[in-house]
């Protein structure tokens, strides 16, 4: 990896992603509050916690789609004020536009840029080839397994070359089986890139699988009030941030950081 | 139908594949079972056809009197006479001209203000209230603000077929544009795209299937309505000229006219129906239905 940070330009590495004292929700009802969090440039961050704890909302936040009621979130210092397509989101299920081809989906990012045709043409099929559907340029999703929709969600957010990916259950949705496979690939994928990612799922086993670090957003981090005190430290409102040794190594025992984060749900 | 589509979802990709092969291999039923739904509407339009023909050569007198009602025979005879006239011609070409025009002006601008007021609160407060108060109002109980307003009859009568069309396919864009799920909206902003890439890579594209619906509808309440307005003014178009024979009491006459407007109405409405199925073949097998009404 240090090989290709040498030789990559400035502009292809990842994100630096920081929450200020944020708060969120939609309507007047707070989801989370007072959030907290430093993410790192090309790390993979995966945010763990069961439904409602407001993991996606998070995600929201950082991709521009929802506005923090207090707080701040910055991108490499930056204040984010909307989308951009530096941070790119990879959505649960069924965010494919259904009236474009593989291909034309996949282009979408690019010719939104206003990348010419034909090297957004080639962009595209390389990508499509890298996620394992060469040949299926030009189904329509209504066509596609939900596996084969979620590498087609891979591959156009990746090819916008976004500084910063954003997956929001991305597997959730899918059967073991197929889930095992695309972890597979993602970890793949990721190896050549030096995007940051933030990750999130309720899939303990996933977290631990794909992260450098995880945050656990549990009970804790909806109620303040309650615990107040050490376990918060520099991240406020959130349960607690595990950093884990040797990320996406195969074969470690990773039972004692299991343990701990469904303690911690 | 949607079982294929939900295995699709569930399994890893071989099942779509399977689906896929699936389709092409009943594709021979497939077009015999169509070849015999032919037949039955052929058969079901011969029959009335056949009955009228009875009712009419027997006189009968049930109630209802067929006895002086121009018998399929009389009015094919008729409509064999007036094919060979240049007017009947010119009134079909006038009375297309007019319900192509209106239309097309209807479905520009009932779109477009159907979106806008959809997407934008302000737009609505401030657009829909004297729109909402017209809507109720038939449109060919504006004949006389027409006749009225426009210098001639013939831009009256287009502007009764475009109120008629207008309405149904403002209000179903924007039923559809508000039932549009927020995801493509939000997967494009996130590709960094800004109102003009929502509006014309989602927003267009994806109320597709409701605008159809309102254009089918549109269609339909535009024929009853420039059949209309022609009967009341206007010098040519099947309209007038029906009226016309119903004036001099030539009723083999009147009856061509209904059946070409029949006819003409017909191919109109399957026209945007035909159109509708192609431009919407992206959703899903079982949501695809006649007219593409669907979300």
């Amino acid at each position: 990896m240090s090989a290709s940070v040498a030789a990559a330009p400035q502009v292809d590495a990842g994100l630096a992603v920081r929450l200020e004292g944020v708060s969120l929700g939609y309507g007047r009802h707070a989801v989370l509050e007072d959030l907290c969090l430093d993410i790192a440039p090309g790390e993979v961050l995966v945010i763990v916690g069961p439904s409602g704890s407001g993991k996606s909302t998070v995600l929201r936040a950082i991709a521009g789609l929802l506005a923090p009621h207090a707080g701040r979130v910055l991108a490499e210092g930056v204040p984010v004020t909307g989308p951009s397509p530096d941070r790119a989101m990879v959505f649960q299920d069924d965010a494919l536009l259904p009236w474009r081809t593989v291909l034309r989906n996949v282009e979408l990012p690019l010719r939104i840029r206003g990348v010419p045709k034909r090297e957004r043409r080639t962009a595209a099929e390389s990508w499509i080839a890298r996620v394992g559907l060469a040949g299926w340029e030009d189904r329509l999703p209504r066509e596609l397994s939900g596996g084969m929709r979620q590498r087609v969600q891979l591959a156009r957010s990746l090819a916008g070359a976004p500084r910063a990916v954003l997956m929001d259950e991305p597997f959730g949705a899918l059967d073991a089986q197929t889930r095992a496979g695309m972890q597979r690939l993602l970890l793949d994928v990721l190896r050549d890139t030096l995007a940051t990612v933030v990750f999130v799922t309720h899939d303990v086993d996933e977290a631990l699988l794909l992260a450098d670090r995880v945050v656990v957003l549990g009970q804790r981090g909806r109620q303040p009030g309650g615990q107040r005190g050490g376990q918060r430290g520099e991240h406020g409102g959130i349960g607690t941030v595990l950093r884990v040794p040797d990320p996406r190594t195969p074969d470690i025992d990773r039972t004692g950081l299991r343990a701990r984060i469904i303690e911690e749900l | 139908m949607s079982t294929p589509a939900l295995e699709a979802t569930i399994g890893s990709g071989a099942p779509a594949v399977e689906s896929a092969d699936a389709g092409t291999a009943t594709g021979r039923t497939r077009t015999a079972a169509g070849l015999r739904r032919w037949a039955v509407r052929l058969a079901s339009l011969a029959a009335v056809v056949a009955v009228w023909q009875w009712l009419t050569t027997a006189d009968a007198r049930v109630g209802l009197r067929f006895d002086r009602l121009p018998s399929p025979a009389e009015v094919a005879a008729e409509l064999g006479r007036q094919l060979g006239t240049r007017i009947y011609y010119l009134d079909l070409a006038q009375s297309l001209i007019r319900i192509l025009t209106g239309f097309a002006l209807a479905a520009v601008a009932g779109i477009a203000l159907g979106v806008l007021v959809a997407r934008s609160r302000w737009a609505g407060d401030v657009l829909l209230p004297p729109v909402e108060v017209v809507r109720p109002i038939p449109a060919i109980a504006l004949v006389p603000i027409a006749i009225l307003v426009f210098p001639t009859d013939e831009q009256g009568i287009v502007f009764i077929t475009f109120a008629a069309a207008f309405f149904p396919i403002m209000v179903s864009t924007r039923h559809a544009v508000r039932a549009l799920p927020t995801l493509w909206e939000d997967a494009v902003r996130t590709m960094g795209g800004g109102r003009a890439h929502v509006l014309w890579n989602v927003v267009l594209p994806g109320t597709l299937p409701g605008v159809f619906g309102g254009l089918s509808v549109g269609m339909g309440v535009a024929w009853i309505c420039v059949i209309s307005a022609e009967m009341i003014s206007g010098e040519f178009g099947v309209g007038y000229r029906t009226w016309h024979a119903y004036t001099v009491v030539d009723y083999p006459a009147v009856l061509v006219g209904m059946a070409s407007i029949g006819v003409l109405g017909w191919v109109a409405s399957a026209s945007i129906e035909l159109l509708g199925r192609r431009l919407t073949r992206w959703l899903p097998r079982g949501d695809r239905g006649a007219g593409g009404n669907v979300r």
